[in-house]
């Protein structure tokens, strides 16, 4: 079986949030950038299944150069290959038509991506890759077992979970439950020096138009000071009165 | 023409669905333009008429009654075509979600997710939405031709708008992926979801392990709210994952947000930037969370959360 693992490139979930050039690009000063927590889970439910089922997994991020010590990370973690296509994202669409060509050109039986990157909180990129490749699709995946050509796949609905019988070829977008926090895997040094010698491929964009283009970026209006009150009474007059919020 | 999916449940729209609705016919008003709803197996249509739908298209079909994402998608694809609908309205439901970006790749459409409100403009069309977690927001232009809209929950509010909605009854072609079949649900129906619930009632570390969440569920109960909570919670074992509220778990967007024992973690507020009234209790003065509240009371949850239920019981009684 063939993996591709979808990596997006993010800040780190503590990052500050700014934006620079009159408020068009986000501020990457003094921001560290990880690999998408949602694409973290996958990554490690790939090296789950190179083990125990001899799969080989490839990881690839559309990104500049500056994404490539995210991908390093993932081939320390245990990826075999990296792919770098080299096109800044900008939208979801737009990469989802990148990687199309990834997907077509390497071949994979399973393509995982995450729920949603979490610094522009699209959450289309792999449904819109399913599509474009024709590939079945199973978002918000808590869990993923590939028996042949079968998936079993867990989705998380509102309320509750789904189980769904499904194929390969076969898209994903996971996140926590794909494997538990306690499962995933913090570089060691053997891996990082092996990542060091693994292939990273860097690939020319394909022509993809834009379907949306960001203008501008905006914080929301600082809020006013908490009220602290000390006795419950006080509260629910404050609630009902005030908030109207019971 | 302005098109929304309308999801319901047991047979009645969800209150999601309505508010749809009512953004809808904001942006059919910017564009001079008019509402149709698309129904699947779903409630009495005339409510959809309340909030400004002029036309319903009523699919019902037995085969959708479990959603599949590639059917949803076909029959929303195939009335966008049919109305010649140049905005297309969803919501941030799981199944929105879901099927939004398939829906997006059939019509050729831009679609943004996360939308906040109306949009400043219709043409050129550009929208603002949430996100870095709710931490900012973006105006983005969608270029293309038809616009795909993923509505926010709890953003734009009910408005109503009268009309009589026309019912038609609508047979897509399901073309249908049958490769993907759903096996089994597994849904508490008694009980309120983080996605619908107006009030979120959510506890962490403070409550020092899972045999003190019967005054949580107690609170819960008394609101009518869901229950929630960190996530080092979930990670213990201590409540289902499902219940795991803030960046790497569910966003929350409720109109009341309660936190109990819990410290206000970047991470954890990522996930409730969204909601708008945030209460919390927490032992220590100085915890993070007090920053990003509106009302507070410094106090041991093993008192306060007591005496809050008791208050809240005969407060309730009072107001129905
Ligand atoms: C990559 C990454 C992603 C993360 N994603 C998330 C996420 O999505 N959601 C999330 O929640 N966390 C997330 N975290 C974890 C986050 O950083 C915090 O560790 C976590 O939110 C803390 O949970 P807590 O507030 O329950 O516990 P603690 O931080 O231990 O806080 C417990 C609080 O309870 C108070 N307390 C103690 N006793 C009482 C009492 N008797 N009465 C009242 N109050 C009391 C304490 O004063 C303290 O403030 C993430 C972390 C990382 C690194
Ligand atoms: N630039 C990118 N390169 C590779 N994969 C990406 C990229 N952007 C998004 N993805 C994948 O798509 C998922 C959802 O991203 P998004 O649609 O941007 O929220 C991420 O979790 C990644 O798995």
């Amino acid at each position: 079986m063939k993996i591709l693992v979808c990596i997006s490139h993010v800040p780190d979930t503590t990052s500050k949030i700014n934006f620079t050039d009159g408020d068009t690009k986000f501020d990457t000063n003094g921001v560290q950038f990880v690999i998408n927590p949602n694409d973290e889970f996958g990554l490690t439910r790939a090296m789950w299944f190179k083990e125990k089922q001899g799969a080989t997994v490839h990881v690839v991020n559309v990104g500049g150069p500056e994404t490539e010590p995210t991908l390093r990370k993932a081939l320390a973690i245990g990826a075999d290959e990296a792919i770098r296509v080299n096109t800044p994202a900008t939208d979801g669409f737009s990469v989802a038509k990148q990687l199309t060509a990834v997907v077509n050109e390497g071949g994979y039986d399973l393509v995982i991506g995450g729920r949603e990157s979490i610094d522009y909180n699209g959450g289309m990129v792999p449904g819109m890759l399913a599509k474009l490749t024709g590939a079945n699709f199973v978002n918000t995946c808590i869990s993923l077992e590939i028996d042949g050509n079968n998936a079993t796949a867990i989705r998380e609905i509102d309320g509750g979970k789904e189980t769904l019988s499904t194929s390969l070829p076969l898209v994903v977008g996971g996140q926590k439950g794909l494997v538990e926090e306690s499962d995933l895997r913090i570089p060691n040094m053997r891996g990082i020096m092996q990542a060091r010698s693994k292939p990273l491929t860097v690939k020319d964009p394909v022509d993809a138009s834009l379907e949306t283009q960001t203008l501008a970026f905006e914080k929301p209006a600082p809020k006013g000071a908490v009220k602290l009150v000390d006795n419950v009474d006080d509260l629910i007059s404050l609630l009902h009165n005030e908030a109207k919020a019971i | 023409m302005v098109l929304v999916y309308t999801e319901s449940e047991g047979g009645k729209f969800k209150k999601i669905a309505l508010e749809a609705v009512s953004y809808a016919k904001g942006v059919a008003d910017m564009m001079g333009t008019s509402v149709t709803a698309l129904s699947i197996n779903g409630g009495d249509t005339s409510e959809l008429g309340t909030y400004g739908a002029t036309k319903v298209l009523e699919v019902s079909n037995d085969s959708l009654n479990n959603f599949n994402a590639e059917s949803y998608a076909d029959a929303l694809t195939q009335a966008a075509k049919k109305e010649n609908a140049k905005v297309l309205v969803l919501t941030a439901s799981a199944n929105s979600k879901f099927m939004a970006p398939l829906i997006a790749v059939n019509l050729n459409a831009g679609y943004v997710p996360n939308v906040t409100s109306l949009p400043t403009s219709a043409t050129p069309f550009v929208v603002k939405h949430s996100v870095f977690s709710s931490k900012a927001f973006s105006s983005t232009e969608i270029t293309t031709d038809i616009k795909v809209i993923g509505l926010a929950k709890n953003a734009y509010g009910l408005k109503e708008d009268v009309t009589n909605a026309n019912a038609e009854s609508f047979s897509p072609e399901l073309n249908g992926n049958t490769s993907t079949i759903v096996v089994s649900v597994d849904k508490a129906t008694d009980k309120v979801t983080i996605a619908d619930a107006e009030i979120v009632v959510s506890a962490g570390r403070g409550l020092k392990g899972p045999e003190n969440w019967g005054m949580v569920e107690e609170l819960a109960e008394i609101l009518g709210a869901a229950t929630a909570c960190s996530k080092p919670v979930s990670d213990m074992g201590w409540r289902p994952h499902g219940e795991h509220v803030g960046q790497t778990g569910k966003p929350v967007a409720s109109n009341l947000y309660i936190a109990i024992g819990i410290s206000g973690a970047i991470q954890h507020l990522a996930g409730i930037n969204s909601s708008k009234i945030k209460v919390v209790i927490n032992t220590d003065a100085e915890a993070p969370f007090f920053k990003a509240a509106d009302y507070g009371i410094v106090g041991d949850a093993f008192e306060v959360i007591p005496q809050l239920n008791e208050k809240l019981k005969i407060f309730k009684a009072q107001n129905g």
